[in-house]
C-alpha cells in the first residue's frame, strides 16, 4: 500500500475545504489537470466567490429596462439605442499585473476587455481608461505611471480605437496598488448578438488566434486572487504579453464570421484561458465536450496540460461551428493570417472530457468548475469608522479673503488628480474611425454612430476613493451621480450602468463591509435613477500588507445622444453668454479635493446623493441640448464651481466673470451633488428659464462669458494665461 | 472619379480615408494588400495604422505586399499617391519618396491638432490650398520624425519638394520641420498628419484637411 502524496492544492490558492469538494464532487484525487482547471475556476476573479451574494442585488433591483437585450453574466451587457442598432460595453480591472509589469499589464487589460465586446458580437469602437496612482511625486509612481500609460498608448492606438476619456488620480492608498480600469464599447445590429454556448452535439470547436504559450500561466489565481508581500517582482512570469497587431486581425477576422453566419457560440479567452472557455461554454451548452489538447496550437512545445488549461495568451479566441462549415471557417482565418484548430467537438454526455497524448486528463462535469463555491463572508463596519465621520472638515483654516481664494483656486488646478491630463492624453489617438466627436477633457466621451441621423453615444467614468473611504454606501452613488451627469452634460440620455468595484482583501471583514455597503449603494441608485447595471467586474485583494485601497467603485454610465450635432461641450467661447449654476450648494467638504489638497485631510462625511435631483438636471440638460439653448454645460466635482469654471475657460480659450451669491468660499468650492454649470446662448434666457420651472431645477445666473481672465467680482481674478500656466505645468514637470 | 484605399493588415484610418474621399465627391474603392490588382483606380491612398504591427520597421513589410507590384510602376508612371502617417512611412521604405520616419524626439506616441504651413502647391494633393496657407490638422504618431542625409535635404529644398512644415514649434523633431514631401513630379505626397481627420469640424479640429482629397478630384477631372 502506498500512501498518496498531498496536491498542490495550497499553492494553487485552493483551500482544504474547496480542494475536499473537488474530491467530493469527482469521486476520485484530482488530476493535476483538473486541479489545475478547478484552481483557476474557483480563484476569486473567475468565480467571484466573495462578491456574488452581494451582487445579486444588481440584477434583482435593477429597474425595468426594455432596452436591456443581455444582462448581467453575459461577457458584456448589450443595450437597444434604437434605429436598428445596439452597444454593448463594459469595464474591467488589469490592476495587479500593471503593478507587477506596467507596460505589458495595461496593454492586455486594454486586449481583455476589448474581446469581451468582440464575443458579444459587436465592433469595438472605443476605448476608456480609470488610472489611480500612487503619489505622484513617490518614485515608484515614475515607474508605473509612463509604463501605464505607454501600454494602453501602444495596445489601443495600434488597434485603431479611439481612446474618448476616463480618469486620473493619485493617493497615497494606491501606492503599492495602482487601479487599472479599462472601458471599451462596441456596436452592433441587435440581430447580430452572439450566444457564449456550446450547443448541438457534434458541432466542432476550434481555437484561433494566437499561439499558446506558458504566458500568464495562473495569472487569474497567482495575480488577481491574492495580495502582494514582498515577493512581486518574482510574479513577473505570470503576466501575460500582449501583440494588438494580432488582436487587430482577430477583430477583423471575428466581424467577418459573425458576418458569414459561421458561428453557433464563442466565447473569449481571458482569465484562466482554455480552461475558462470550455467549461463555460460547455456549461451553458448541451453539456459535453470532447477536446484534444494535442490539437492546441502551442508555442512551447513543452507544455503540459495544467500549463495548457491555465496560459493566459492573449489574442484568442474559441468558437463553436457547424461540421459542414468548418472548412468556410477556417478560410476566413486563413485571409486574416490568423491561426485556427479544431480542438473538440459538443457532446451530450454531460462532461468535459480531454485527451493528452491518448490519456484522458480532465473528466469532470463542466458545471461544477464554472460556478463555483459561493461564501458569505464575514463583515464588520470598522471601528475607526465613527471617528473618520467626526472629524469635520468645518474645523479647517478656510481661506480669509479674495488672496487666499485665489490661492486656493491656484493649489487645485495646478494638484497632480485636477492638473491638465494631455501628458497623458496627447498618447491616444482619439481620431481613429473618425466618429469622436467630444474627448477628454469634456465631461464624457461623444461617439456619432449613424452619420445620417446623428444618433450617437456618451459614456463617462467616475469613482472617487476618498467619498468610499468615508461612506461607501454615499460614496458609491456619487460616483453613480457623477457619470450620471457627465453624461448628461454632453445632451444624452442616460441608459445603463457597468462598474469596476476595487477593493482590499474579502478576508477581511472590514473591507467585506465596504464592499457590501458599496453594492447596496449601487443598487439602490440605480434602481432610483432608473438605469440597469448591465455587467461589471470585481478586483478584490488590491492591498499591500494588511493596507487596503480606499474602496474604489469606478463607475461608467452609458447614455443615448439623439443628435451629436447638438452636442455641449464644457468650453466658453461666446462672449456675453449668461453662465448660470443649476442645482443646491451648500457647506459639503467631506473627502472634498479642497480639504486634500490644502490639508491632506480625509474625513467627515462625503456629500450628501440627490439622486431624484440628478434625474431632474440629467432631463433638463437633455432638453437644453436639443434645444440648441446651451453653448458649454459642465458637471460640478472635484474642486466645484472654482475649478469647473476655470477649466470651461481655459477649453474654450475664454474667460468669464461671476458674482457670488453668498459665502464665497462654499459657492466656490464645496462639492454638492445635482450640480453644473451652463452658459445659456444669448437670446434663449427665457426659453432656458422655462425649461428650469419646468424640470424643477433650481439654478442661478452668476456671471457672463467673455474676456481673458477669470474675474470673481469683489473677490478676485486672474488671467487666463496664469490659469493655463498653474494646470499644464505639473505633469510634464513630473513625468517629462 | 475613383480614388482607392489600400487596406494592409494593420490599416486602421482606411475608413476614415474613404469617407474623406466621399466627402470630396470621388468614389472610394477598397483596395486589398494581397491583389495584384489596383482595379482601374485613378488615383490611390495609402491611410495610416499599423500595417503588419509595425513591426521589424514601420513600412518596412507592407512594402513587399503584392499590390505594391503594381502600385509602384504605376505611380512611377504618374498615378496620383498619398501617403498618410503609416503610409508615408510605406512609400518611403518603397523609395517612391526619399528620407525615412524615425521616433518621435520625446519618444513618446504624439497626438495633436497642429498648424501647418503649406509649402507646396503644385502637387496632386495640395493644389486646392494657396502657397503659404494654415491649415490645421492632426498629428498622431510614434515614429513622425522625418529625417534624411544632408545632400537629400538641401535637394527637397532647393526643388520644392517640401509639401508642408510644422508651424509654430517642432512637434517630433523632424528635420526641418518637416511634415509632408512629395517626389520630383508631384504625384506621389505622403505626410505624418493626418488630413482625413480634419474633414469635418464635428469630428475633427477643422475642415481644412479636406483640399487634399478635392485637390486629386479637381486634378483628374480636369
Amino acid at each position: 500500500m502506498t500512501i498518496e502524496q498531498v496536491q498542490p492544492f495550497a499553492e494553487l490558492g485552493l483551500t482544504q475545504a474547496e480542494y475536499d469538494k473537488i474530491v467530493g464532487t469527482l469521486g476520485r484525487r484530482p488530476t493535476d489537470a483538473e486541479l489545475a482547471l478547478y484552481s483557476v475556476m474557483w480563484s476569486e476573479h473567475c468565480s467571484y466567490k466573495s462578491s456574488k451574494v452581494h451582487l445579486r442585488q444588481l440584477a434583482a433591483q435593477a429597474p425595468p429596462s426594455r432596452a436591456l437585450l443581455a444582462g448581467i453574466g453575459h461577457n458584456a451587457g448589450v443595450v437597444d439605442i434604437g434605429q436598428g442598432y445596439a452597444v454593448t460595453f463594459k469595464i474591467e480591472s488589469h490592476n495587479h499585473p500593471s503593478y507587477v509589469e506596467p507596460h505589458q499589464g495595461a496593454a492586455t487589460g486594454v486586449g481583455g476587455i476589448v474581446r469581451d465586446i468582440l464575443a458579444m458580437g459587436a465592433r469595438p469602437v472605443a476605448v476608456m481608461d480609470a488610472l489611480r496612482f500612487g503619489p505622484a511625486s513617490a518614485p515608484d509612481t515614475a515607474r508605473v505611471l509612463p509604463g501605464v500609460v505607454s501600454g494602453i498608448s501602444a495596445y489601443g492606438n495600434c488597434l485603431g480605437l479611439p481612446n474618448i476619456g476616463g480618469e486620473l488620480d493619485f493617493d497615497p492608498c494606491y501606492a503599492g496598488n495602482p487601479l487599472v480600469n479599462a472601458l471599451c464599447v462596441g456596436v452592433m445590429r441587435p440581430a447580430d448578438l452572439q450566444v457564449a454556448a456550446a450547443s448541438g452535439t457534434g458541432n466542432q470547436v476550434i481555437l484561433f488566434g494566437a499561439a499558446t504559450g506558458p504566458d500568464g500561466v495562473g495569472g487569474a489565481s497567482v495575480l488577481a486572487s491574492a495580495t502582494f508581500g514582498d515577493g512581486a517582482s518574482a510574479k513577473r512570469p505570470s503576466v501575460q504579453v500582449g501583440d494588438p497587431f494580432m488582436e487587430k486581425l482577430l477583430v477583423e477576422c471575428c466581424l467577418e464570421l459573425f458576418a458569414a453566419g459561421l458561428v453557433v457560440g464563442i466565447q473569449d479567452l481571458g482569465a484562466a484561458g482554455v480552461a475558462c472557455a470550455t467549461t463555460e461554454l460547455a456549461a451553458a451548452g448541451t453539456g459535453g465536450m470532447l477536446i484534444s489538447l494535442d490539437a492546441v496550437p502551442l508555442r512551447d512545445a513543452s507544455l503540459g496540460p495544467p500549463e495548457i488549461l491555465m496560459s493566459e495568451s492573449q489574442e484568442r479566441m474559441m468558437a463553436v461551428v457547424e461540421p459542414g462549415r468548418v472548412a468556410e471557417f477556417l478560410g476566413v482565418c486563413a485571409r486574416w493570417d490568423v491561426r485556427a484548430a479544431v480542438i473538440g467537438e459538443v457532446t451530450d454526455t454531460g462532461r468535459l472530457v480531454m485527451t493528452w497524448h491518448g490519456e484522458t486528463v480532465v473528466d469532470i462535469p463542466p458545471a461544477s468548475a464554472a460556478d463555483g463555491p459561493v461564501y458569505a463572508r464575514p463583515l464588520a463596519r470598522p471601528a475607526a469608522q465613527d471617528a473618520l465621520a467626526a472629524d469635520d472638515p468645518a474645523a479647517l483654516p478656510r481661506p480669509a479673503d479674495g488672496a487666499g481664494l485665489r490661492a486656493d483656486l491656484l493649489a487645485l488646478l495646478s494638484s497632480p488628480g485636477l492638473a491638465d491630463k494631455s501628458w497623458v492624453t496627447d498618447q491616444y489617438d482619439r481620431y481613429v474611425r473618425g466618429d469622436t466627436v467630444l474627448a477628454m477633457p469634456e465631461d464624457g466621451g461623444l461617439l456619432r454612430v449613424d452619420q445620417a441621423t446623428g444618433l450617437g453615444i456618451a459614456l463617462a467614468t467616475d469613482g472617487n476613493g476618498r467619498y468610499g473611504r468615508l461612506d461607501p454606501y454615499r460614496g458609491t452613488q456619487l460616483a453613480l451621480s457623477e457619470a450620471y451627469r457627465n453624461v448628461a452634460a454632453t445632451g444624452a440620455r442616460p441608459l445603463a450602468v457597468t462598474n469596476c468595484l476595487n477593493f482590499g482583501s474579502p478576508e477581511d471583514p472590514a473591507v467585506m463591509w465596504q464592499f457590501a455597503e458599496a453594492v447596496r449603494g449601487l443598487a439602490d441608485g440605480c434602481a432610483a435613477l432608473g438605469v440597469p447595471v448591465t455587467g461589471g467586474n470585481v478586483s478584490f485583494y488590491n492591498q499591500t500588507g494588511a493596507v487596503a485601497i480606499h474602496p474604489t467603485p469606478v463607475v461608467g454610465v452609458l447614455g443615448v445622444h439623439d443628435d451629436v450635432r447638438r452636442r455641449v461641450s464644457i468650453a466658453f467661447s461666446a462672449e456675453g453668454d449668461r453662465v448660470v449654476l443649476l442645482g443646491r450648494t451648500g457647506p459639503e467638504f467631506g473627502g472634498s479635493a479642497w480639504a486634500h489638497v490644502r490639508h491632506g485631510h480625509l474625513g467627515g462625511r462625503p456629500p450628501s446623493p440627490d439622486l431624484e435631483a440628478e434625474r431632474r438636471l440629467a432631463a433638463l440638460l437633455a432638453a437644453a441640448a436639443a434645444a440648441g439653448l446651451l453653448s458649454a454645460a459642465h458637471d460640478l466635482s472635484d474642486g466645484g464651481l472654482a475649478v469647473a469654471l476655470a477649466e470651461s475657460c481655459l477649453r474654450g480659450g475664454t474667460g468669464c466673470e461671476v458674482r457670488l451669491p453668498g459665502d464665497p468660499f462654499t459657492w466656490l468650492f464645496s462639492e454638492s451633488p445635482a450640480r453644473c454649470v451652463v452658459a445659456v446662448r444669448a437670446g434663449a434666457e427665457a426659453a432656458f428659464g422655462r425649461l428650469l420651472a419646468g424640470h424643477g431645477v433650481p439654478g442661478e445666473t452668476i456671471g457672463a462669458v467673455g474676456g481673458d481672465r477669470l474675474a470673481v467680482a469683489g473677490y478676485f481674478a486672474v488671467s487666463l494665461a496664469e490659469l493655463a500656466a498653474a494646470h499644464t505645468q505639473t505633469l510634464p514637470a513630473l513625468f517629462g | 472619379m475613383r480614388i482607392g484605399v489600400i487596406t494592409f493588415p494593420g490599416s486602421l484610418d482606411d475608413r476614415d480615408a474613404a469617407r474623406a474621399v466621399r466627402l470630396a465627391g470621388a468614389e472610394p474603392v477598397a483596395l486589398w494588400h494581397g491583389d495584384r490588382d489596383l482595379r482601374g483606380v485613378d488615383a490611390v491612398i495609402l491611410p495610416g495604422g499599423f500595417s503588419y504591427g509595425d513591426y521589424l520597421r514601420c513600412g518596412a513589410i507592407a512594402r513587399f505586399a503584392p499590390v505594391m507590384g503594381e502600385l509602384v510602376p504605376a505611380a512611377r508612371a504618374g498615378l496620383p499617391v498619398l501617403g498618410i502617417c503609416n503610409g508615408f512611412q510605406i512609400l518611403c521604405e518603397a523609395r517612391l519618396l526619399p528620407g525615412a520616419l524615425t521616433r518621435n524626439a520625446g519618444l513618446k506616441f504624439i497626438t495633436r491638432d497642429l498648424r501647418l504651413r503649406v509649402e507646396n502647391t503644385r502637387t496632386a494633393w495640395t493644389r486646392a490650398y494657396s502657397g503659404g496657407d494654415k491649415i490645421v490638422v492632426p498629428l498622431k504618431s510614434g515614429e513622425g520624425a522625418y529625417a534624411a542625409d544632408p545632400g537629400t535635404l538641401a535637394g527637397l529644398e532647393a526643388s520644392g519638394l517640401v509639401v508642408l512644415r510644422y508651424s509654430g514649434g517642432n512637434p517630433n523633431g523632424s528635420a526641418a520641420a518637416i511634415a509632408g514631401v512629395c517626389n520630383a513630379a508631384g504625384n506621389v505626397v505622403g505626410l505624418m498628419p493626418h488630413p482625413e481627420h480634419a474633414v469635418d469640424a464635428l469630428t475633427g479640429p477643422s475642415a481644412d484637411g479636406l483640399g487634399f482629397f478635392a485637390s486629386v478630384v479637381a486634378g483628374v477631372a480636369a
